[in-house]
């Protein structure tokens, strides 16, 4: 019996190294394929919200394959790798990824600004561009320095920026926040720590008390720090969630009685997962969308008619136009037209991830693309270059009504003046550290780089 | 018939206390550090060093430093990944404030630093053990967690609470890429396996298995549970400290107080569990197992998927590879519990008669 | 022995005590000194909930299941999903007869579960030491939450109960708009205080309780008198099943049933350290303490931390749980009702 089990239990070991010593399914260097790797999280604290996202996105990848015959007759090939937030998984799927297909990875989408921070360092030695579509770090705006970042349509500052705004007016003008309270309660990660620099300023200029109020990972104790809330009587609570922890805390804001219309979220706390489960008393919570609101448009018409109605698609077709499913397919539009626009400079051929962050730094996204695309009313220009790498960043306020969102008319824009020289010298204190030398645009302008 | 002992007679004491006194080991080990350190640059794939190779070898030592303290001296600690943690900033604080200091002097301070803080969290097993101890430790994670997350000095103010390293220097040599990290920590993790080894087989060792075994009889006969105890804390924690550096310097380049989180604890406490407790080459094993597992998942289970006709996502293997790690814990506690280590050296005995049953 | 034990007893005792009654004397208003109050009674009670199963497991078999999160979770995820499949399934109306129909179900799976519990883990390892079987257990947490996620799903799911979720203020002619209490945090409190009854009951009138106390009092007498461990085994890992069940019911209601409730349950390892292994009422009382220590400390004790030290945030209550349950295990180790231990060799 002895004997058994320890062969037994010594194949089971001997199996698994084989198992992941086996070479990867070896890419096949003639065929004419790009490869996009989807980093994603469908399990763990974080799987509500990145299970729509990741569906929107593999499905337009799929979309363009089915529909189009791929990228200028490139196929689309996709591997995803679950990261479940965590930072350390992230890596190993990057390293996993970074090389596969015949020219390697194409870009990636880390979905996490945590995962972000610990992929800059290594961009500048694989040379793949990292797209954080709305997240990721705010300095790596300046593209002078931040290579290979590419934070298209938004960043956290231009995000609490916009918050503020909005608030001013609905205050009267900003000049009326002195003396108004106003709590950030926020996810004790990377991600929700981003936006306080910014508010910091903003309180140097007009007078408000900012209150910060940590939740930890992975968030669904926040009894505490509602009663704080509580105790303080903010005028206004700006959230930034994600995960269990958006829906906690508008369940805890219903528990402890606060106006669910004075709570703002963050683009990335304003979607179906987080209000659907406090029911009704979710109504009237407001939060910022930016690119793509909930519904549904030629787009996703494509996508019933091509994929769910074969039976290839991604997901359930219940999830088609919910917030977060339609900015995954933004993210998958936007990469793939930066393919595009790389195969115009470079030839219509698998393109290296050098050669699409060429494509990344000159998008020209405009109206008429969108169109043609069948994405009207659900992406806003970019227009990127070598030291923009936002490319332009949109938002509008939407409050939840109960059963859908319903996003108001106004449109706002990050004030340039007060995040431009932060974004200077954060860049500029990064690429001290790193010993780096930043870019000169104009230069590589002029060479015709 | 090959792994006779057959014509190897010690004649001093020198060659009876040898590490590996059968002339066969000698040769094998030999090999494989040669290949380890001459083959392996040339045969492996940049994606094995980064994903397989080099945190395989950081985590074993982190393993071999639990284990020290859990199966040599049988006190259970829930929360190493926090010694880690201490061990990484420690590093980083080092680097940034005295960045004129060898890198191997900062990784041997870390783990002075990280060792006292073990000491430390460690006086609550003069007390209390068993799982009582292990609640203490639950407290040492979650403090230290709080403490790096909160105290901004620890991440020299960085707004966003992430750090990120520079490039490793040593004596000038500039160790950047793969293959080169790879022979650092290869090189600095044989060398702590050696000390680890000689430390189990020493007096220190000794006391710490009799506390292990029977504390109050072990106590009886005159070895002092004060110094054994926290010496079991101190130099678990300074491997743990060590190992720590080595994976935010080497292996993550950047990393948020979320990285050393109780999950990376079990995890460690996993890899010495199916490893084996109580011996240094299985927390190799260990660390080999857990560090594979979900690589090999991800691999296989599409391809066994396509076999079947189901398409397997993402979300099921890594649910699978929760499951598998629950059940082996179990089989291996039920089956075997001195875990893979203790299968090898049955081999062993096995290949020392082979080919005669006894 | 007793009488050096007690000055550090009462040093911690009244340490605590301090700290308690400290905010009523720095200006924080009374009203809302008594909603935290009341706020960490109430989440006491859940930590009781879970602390309740690992006592029960405890005193019968001397195991320490650290897969009691695991279990609340997998039940409440058994509990949310078949309370919305059922009515496809089988037509029965949605609402509370799915839910009490899936409630049965519910807690019919749970004693399965238990009896493979007891079959595949516990028996092989019935000799071996306490360390083992925790870290048995730690396994049996790692499959339950992956097999569960499997089949049941990773989203957040939402149990049901009817109650509303607004807040109740009362007094509010006695205190500056009241005093505010959620209406299911009330429930969640009954609830408890049901099973604790129906516990109690089960263990002083019914035979099965009488052997189950038998078997926690002496594992070997037990047997000499025929009372069947294995059989018992199994009962004692049902009941604690069902408690985990209600447990992850008011959890799920409260919280939404998903993946990390069953970290959440970690907390209750203080609550049993404080309380003693081996006493339910000590499993609530912990629970109490606990609850009240850290909505106390992270509200009243944070906000000055964070300001003299320049922190980047509050988050005490991480960590509060942990560091009380240390100091208790140097001063009394036996936690307020749990018995004391003599160590033989």
């Amino acid at each position: 019996m002895k004997t058994r089990t320890s062969i037994l239990a010594l194949a089971a070991v001997a199996a698994t190294l084989g198992g992941a010593l086996a070479p990867t399914t070896a890419a096949f260097a003639q065929a004419k394929e790009q490869f996009f790797p989807v980093l994603v999280y469908r399990t763990g604290v974080y799987a509500p919200n990145g299970v729509p996202f990741a569906n929107g996105y593999v499905d337009y990848l799929k979309l363009v394959n089915a529909r189009d015959g791929g990228i200028n007759g490139i196929k689309i090939t996709y591997e995803e790798c679950e990261t479940g937030y965590a930072t350390d998984r992230g890596v190993e799927c990057y390293e996993r990824l970074k090389g596969k297909g015949p020219t390697g990875a194409t870009l990636f989408h880390p979905l996490s600004t945590g995962i972000t921070f610990a992929l800059t360092d290594k961009s500048f030695v694989d040379k793949i561009p990292i797209v954080t579509a709305g997240y990721g770090r705010s300095d790596s705006v300046d593209g002078q320095v931040f290579k290979w970042n590419f934070p298209l349509g938004g960043t956290y500052w231009g995000a609490a920026d916009m918050l503020i705004q909005h608030i001013g007016k609905k205050e009267g003008g900003l000049d009326k926040l002195k003396g108004k309270k106003i709590a950030l309660v926020y996810h004790d990660s990377p991600y929700g720590k981003e936006p306080i620099a910014l508010l910091q300023e903003r309180v140097k200029m007009h007078g408000f008390e900012l209150q910060l109020l940590p939740v930890t990972h992975p968030g669904i104790e926040q009894k505490a720090t509602w009663l704080q809330v509580r105790q303080n009587r903010p005028d206004y609570v700006f959230l930034w969630g994600w995960g269990v922890m958006n829906s906690t805390s508008i369940k805890e804001a219903v528990a402890v009685g606060y106006p669910r219309e004075k709570m703002y979220g963050v683009w990335w706390s304003g979607a179906e997962p987080d209000v659907r489960p406090a029911g009704d008393g979710a109504k009237g919570y407001n939060s910022l969308v930016f690119m793509a609101p909930a519904g549904k448009g030629r787009v996703h018409q494509d996508i019933l008619k091509h994929l769910h109605d074969k039976g290839l698609g991604t997901g359930s077709k219940d999830e088609i136009g919910e917030v977060l499913y339609n900015r995954g397919l933004t993210a998958a539009m936007v990469s793939v037209e930066a393919v595009k626009r790389a195969q115009t400079k470079h030839g219509k051929k698998p393109l290296k991830g050098e050669e699409v962050q060429w494509g990344l730094e000159n998008l020209a996204i405009d109206q008429k693309l969108i169109a043609s695309l069948g994405f009207t009313g659900f992406a806003d220009p970019l227009s990127t270059s070598c030291v923009d790498h936002e490319g332009g960043s949109v938002a509008r306020v939407q409050h939840w009504d109960g059963s859908k969102w319903i996003v108001g008319a106004d449109r706002y824009v990050a004030d340039q003046q007060i995040i431009k020289p932060m974004i200077k010298a954060s860049a500029g204190k990064y690429a001290q550290e790193k010993k780096l030398t930043p870019r000169d645009c104009a230069k590589e302008l002029t060479a015709g780089k | 018939m090959f792994y006779r002992e057959n014509g190897q007679f010690k004649s001093s004491y020198r060659e009876d206390q040898q590490l590996l006194g059968i002339r066969q080991d000698r040769w094998f080990i030999f090999a494989l550090i040669a290949f380890a350190f001459l083959a392996v640059p040339y045969l492996a794939s940049d994606y094995m060093f980064r994903a397989i190779l080099i945190p395989f070898l950081i985590v074993s030592l982190a393993a071999i430093g639990l284990n020290l303290l859990v199966g040599y001296c049988g006190q259970i600690s829930l929360g190493h990944a926090a010694f880690m943690s201490v061990g990484a900033y420690a590093a980083y604080n080092l680097v940034v404030h005295f960045p004129q200091l060898n890198f191997i002097v900062v990784l041997v301070l870390a783990g002075f630093i990280s060792a006292l803080i073990g000491t430390v969290f460690g006086l609550p097993s003069l007390q209390i053990k068993g799982l009582y101890l292990g609640v203490a430790t639950l407290a040492a994670q979650f403090f230290i967690d709080w403490v790096f997350a909160r105290v901004k000095w620890f991440t020299n103010y960085s707004p966003s609470g992430s750090v990120s390293t520079a490039q490793i220097d040593m004596l000038g040599w500039t160790v950047n890429t793969p293959v080169e990290k790879y022979l650092m920590v290869l090189a600095i993790v044989i060398v702590f396996a050696l000390m680890a080894k000689n430390l189990v087989r020493g007096h220190i060792g000794r006391s710490w298995m009799a506390m292990r075994d029977m504390d109050v009889a072990a106590e009886v006969i005159g070895i002092r549970p004060v110094h054994a105890k926290l010496s079991a804390f101190a130099v678990s924690a300074f491997y743990a400290g060590v190992a720590g550096a080595l994976w935010g310097f080497v292996h993550l380049g950047s990393w948020e107080p979320a990285a050393f989180s109780i999950n990376f604890s079990l995890n460690l406490l996993f890899m010495i569990i199916i490893g084996g407790m109580g011996s240094i080459l299985g927390s190799f094993i260990g660390a080999a197992f857990i560090v594979l597992l979900p690589i090999t998942l991800n691999q296989v289970l599409p391809v066994m998927g396509r076999w079947v006709g189901m398409n397997f996502s993402t979300a099921f293997a890594s649910h699978l590879e929760f499951m598998i790690f629950g059940a082996l814990i179990i089989f291996f506690l039920v089956v075997e519990p001195l875990g893979l280590a203790r299968l090898w050296s049955i081999g062993k005995e096995k290949l020392r008669l082979w080919p005669f049953p006894h | 022995m007793a009488a050096k034990k007690n000055g550090p007893i009462a040093a911690l005792g009244a340490v605590l005590a301090a700290g308690l009654l400290a905010p009523l004397f720095t200006g924080s208003a009374p009203g809302f000194y008594i909603e935290v109050l009341l706020g960490g009674l109430m989440a006491g009670v859940l930590y009781s909930l879970v602390a309740l199963g690992f006592v029960l497991i405890f005193k019968a078999s001397g195991v320490f299941n650290f897969a009691q999160g695991a279990m609340v979770l997998f039940a409440a995820l058994a509990l949310a999903r078949l309370a919305e499949w059922l009515p496809g399934w089988i037509g029965i109306p949605a609402g509370y007869p799915a839910l009490a129909l899936a409630f049965v179900l519910a807690a019919g799976i749970m004693v399965a579960v238990a009896w493979v519990i007891e079959r595949v883990v516990l028996r092989p390892l019935v000799a071996q030491d306490p360390v083992a079987l925790l870290m048995a257990t730690l396994g049996v947490t790692f499959f339950l939450d992956g097999f569960g996620q499997t089949i049941w799903g990773s989203n957040i799911y939402a149990i049901n109960l009817g109650i509303s979720k607004d807040p109740t203020f009362i007094l509010p002619s006695v205190f500056q708009g009241g005093i505010l209490i959620s209406k299911e945090d009330l429930v969640a409190t009954v609830i408890a205080t049901a099973l604790v009854i129906l516990l109690a009951l089960f263990f002083q009138k019914t035979a099965t309780g009488r052997a189950l106390r038998a078997v926690a009092d002496d594992h070997q007498a037990a047997q000499s008198i025929g009372i069947p461990l294995n059989r018992i085994w199994v009962i004692v890992w049902s009941v604690a099943g069902f408690v985990a069940l209600v447990a992850g019911m008011v959890w799920g209601s409260k919280l939404g049933v998903q993946f990390s409730i069953a970290q959440l349950a970690l907390k209750a390892l203080p609550v049993v350290i404080l309380g003693g292994f081996t006493s339910i009422p000590g499993a609530i009382v912990g629970g109490l303490i606990i609850g009240v220590g850290e909505k106390m400390s992270e509200v009243f004790l944070g906000p000055p931390l964070v300001k003299l030290w320049d922190l980047a945030g509050g988050g005490i209550e991480n960590w509060f749980a942990y560091v009380l349950a240390l100091l208790f295990l140097m001063v009394r180790p036996e936690g307020l009702f749990g018995e004391k231990h003599i160590d033989r060799v």
